[in-house]
């Protein structure tokens, strides 16, 4: 019953900060400067007023506001002003799946590659096994996506020819891309792996059960794992968040028609409604993530379970 | 020069009978930046990288004003895409050294490098320094007032967390123009969340403690207990954490101006100098590969320093 009663008011946040996150994107797209219309060429007045009126930009903000929030909850998040002819429920149909594919791939990624790797540095701590381990990480983490993007693409894609590149239909250009946004955060999670699991295994409980004669890897998986990763769960939120960061800086790259790309163009071109349906749909990933961390949290860990 | 009892002397003193204790040595107490220094000189690869980035720090911004190294925005048509170690005479008839090469309009890659990483590094430094006050005050605030209060304040840095960083800073740039010192306050602006929630963890278990019991007993205003004893008392954890943002930020700034949307030209930070270099890899790598070498150095660098300064700021958390 407490469990279901936990869910729930997580739930009840979540849509409290979803609600907030539009609302805060609204004012800030609309409170600045600029306007969808005025950007190459200057329409005359009477054209603009009636772009303007078609597209309710002529009304106060807050009536604008309650409109816009009117339409949201019945599902329809406005037309796109940069894109003639499309709502923005259409884009965001065309170019989420790329996104969330190679975010979801990307993280799997990390976590397959990061989490062995903590692991076995931090069961052979100290060793030079462990330094180098680590210090790969470390230049993982200092070599930013967007230099691994473009030599993983000029060498695979280019001069290998493994990968079509720039192409989205019928191609695996993404797996590079997965792997680009992947290495970074393996990196990442090995080093935070490592950390926590050395934490854990210098607990009394460990030593306990290593002077009752339980093997070392029993030890390490059974009793150290399960504390040993919880961080690295925790770590999924702000991962996932900075993964979609990273998704559009290998979108780029690799000319993958996703999100990053709409948003991008949308931010400079005051696409108001395609700003906000793309932050909608961040917002709600990473929040969704959240919830879930937080549930597999309790999950893990059972002293959290009774403060809820 | 007698001992003074009640005063104990340094622990590695206590072994030597001999040793003739003065009082230079009994009044010198050992602070902790001052153990904390110690343990970090002992560190060699924490140590080779605070040099290192001294080094780099100060050849940005000391060396473009010397003479001999060229102007990063000066064009040379006829002298493209040069390699390394190259000199040649350019059409007004001067003879031009370039030490690594030149681009694909004759700009001097070394002097365009040293220019960009000021900017990166300002970037850096400055929206550091803006996350850095809105954190450590938020997150004092926070923890000193507490309650209902602080939890309202930490539930706004939790929505605040679920917001894609990077979509704030793209809108925020985007719309305010591409200001230089408006990326500064952008990048600031979204990275103070974690900073706050260190502040405010540490301030909540420092405010139950003793010692801030008896400076309240002695009368001192609130605002004094935060700012002479509450925020020094955190400041091992903060520096920890800062050293650790600059390099979050410089990648911030680098993504942003790889995207475009940060640096404009002909400026050049080093996001944007990857950025050209990415798109001319096929002709001419050395455009990607020296100033992504400089860049994954300096983070390189600034990494190990923080992890450094964590293990001698906090010897607790380094059991191994």
């Amino acid at each position: 019953m407490d469990s279901i009663r936990y869910i729930l008011s997580r739930i009840g946040q979540s849509l409290f900060a979803l609600f907030c996150i539009v609302t805060i994107t609204f004012f800030i797209a609309r409170l600045t400067p600029g306007g969808p219309f005025l950007d190459d060429k200057a329409f005359p007045d009477y054209i603009m007023k009636q772009l303007n009126a078609q597209y309710g930009f002529d009304k106060p903000l807050p009536v604008q506001y309650v409109y816009y929030m009117g339409r949201l909850i019945q599902g329809d998040m406005g037309p796109s002003t940069g894109n003639k002819g499309f709502t923005v429920n259409d884009v965001i149909a065309q170019s989420w799946p790329v996104s969330f594919i190679l975010g979801i791939s990307g993280l799997i990624i990390a976590l397959a590659i990061g989490i062995p790797v903590g692991v076995f540095a931090a069961a052979r701590q100290n060793t030079f096994i462990d330094y180098s381990l680590m210090g790969l990480a470390m230049i993982g983490i200092c070599l930013p996506t967007f230099v691994i993007a473009p030599l993983l693409d000029e060498i695979f894609a280019v001069r290998l020819g493994w990968f079509d590149a720039a192409m989205w239909e019928d191609s695996s250009a993404w797996i590079l891309g997965a792997v680009t946004l992947g290495l970074y955060y393996s990196a990442y999670i090995a080093r935070l792996t490592r950390g926590s699991m050395l934490d854990v295994l210098h607990q009394d409980f460990i030593r306990t059960a290593r002077s009752k004669g339980i093997s070392f890897l029993k030890v390490l998986f059974k009793h150290a794992f399960r504390g040993g990763i919880t961080p690295v769960v925790a770590y999924m939120g702000p991962a996932l968040a900075g993964l979609i960061g990273g998704s559009f800086v290998v979108e780029t790259v690799f000319g993958l028609p996703g999100l990053g790309q709409h948003f991008i163009k949308a931010a400079t071109n005051r696409d108001y409604w395609l700003i906000n349906g793309t932050v909608i749909v961040f917002a709600s990933l990473i929040l969704a993530m959240n919830f879930l961390v937080d549930v597999v949290q309790v999950w893990l860990d059972p002293r959290r379970r009774k403060n809820g | 020069m007698s001992c003074r009892c009640g005063l104990i002397p340094e622990e590695g003193k206590m072994g030597n009978a001999t040793v003739h204790i003065d009082e230079k040595t009994i009044e010198k107490g050992s602070s902790l930046g001052r153990d904390a220094w110690f343990r970090l000189r002992k560190n060699r690869f924490a140590m080779f990288s605070l040099w290192f980035f001294i080094g780099i720090v100060a050849l940005c911004f000391i060396l473009p004003f010397f003479p001999g190294i060229a102007d990063p925005n000066n064009t040379h048509p006829d002298l493209k895409s040069l390699g390394p170690f190259t000199s040649a005479d350019s059409m007004e008839g001067n003879r031009i050294f370039y030490l690594l090469g030149s681009d694909h309009l004759g700009r001097d890659i070394f002097a365009r490098m040293l220019y960009g990483g000021r900017i990166s590094l300002m970037v850096g430094f400055l929206a550091t320094s803006v996350s850095l006050g809105i954190g450590v005050i938020y997150g004092a605030l926070s923890g000193f007032v507490g309650g209902r209060i602080d939890s309202f304040l930490m539930r706004i840095v939790d929505i605040l967390y679920a917001l894609p960083f990077m979509i704030i800073v793209i809108i925020l740039t985007t719309m305010f123009g591409n200001k230089l010192w408006l990326l500064f306050v952008c990048i600031g602006a979204v990275e103070w969340l974690t900073m706050a929630r260190i502040v405010r963890g540490l301030v909540l278990s420092l405010k139950n403690q003793d010692f801030i019991e008896a400076v309240r007993s002695l009368g001192l205003s609130q605002w004094r207990i935060i700012y002479r004893h509450l925020i020094p008392n955190t400041l091992g954890p903060v520096i920890v954490y800062t050293t650790l943002t600059v390099p979050a930020v410089m990648r911030l700034e680098a993504i942003l101006s790889f995207l475009g949307l940060g640096v404009q030209p002909p400026d050049a930070s080093w996001g944007s100098l990857i950025k050209e270099g990415a798109d001319r890899m096929a002709s001419d790598p050395s455009l990607l590969i020296f100033p992504a070498l400089i860049f994954g150095l300096t983070l390189f660098s600034l990494n190990f320093l923080g992890d450094g300064l964590r293990d001698a700021l906090d010897p607790q958390s380094s059991r191994d």
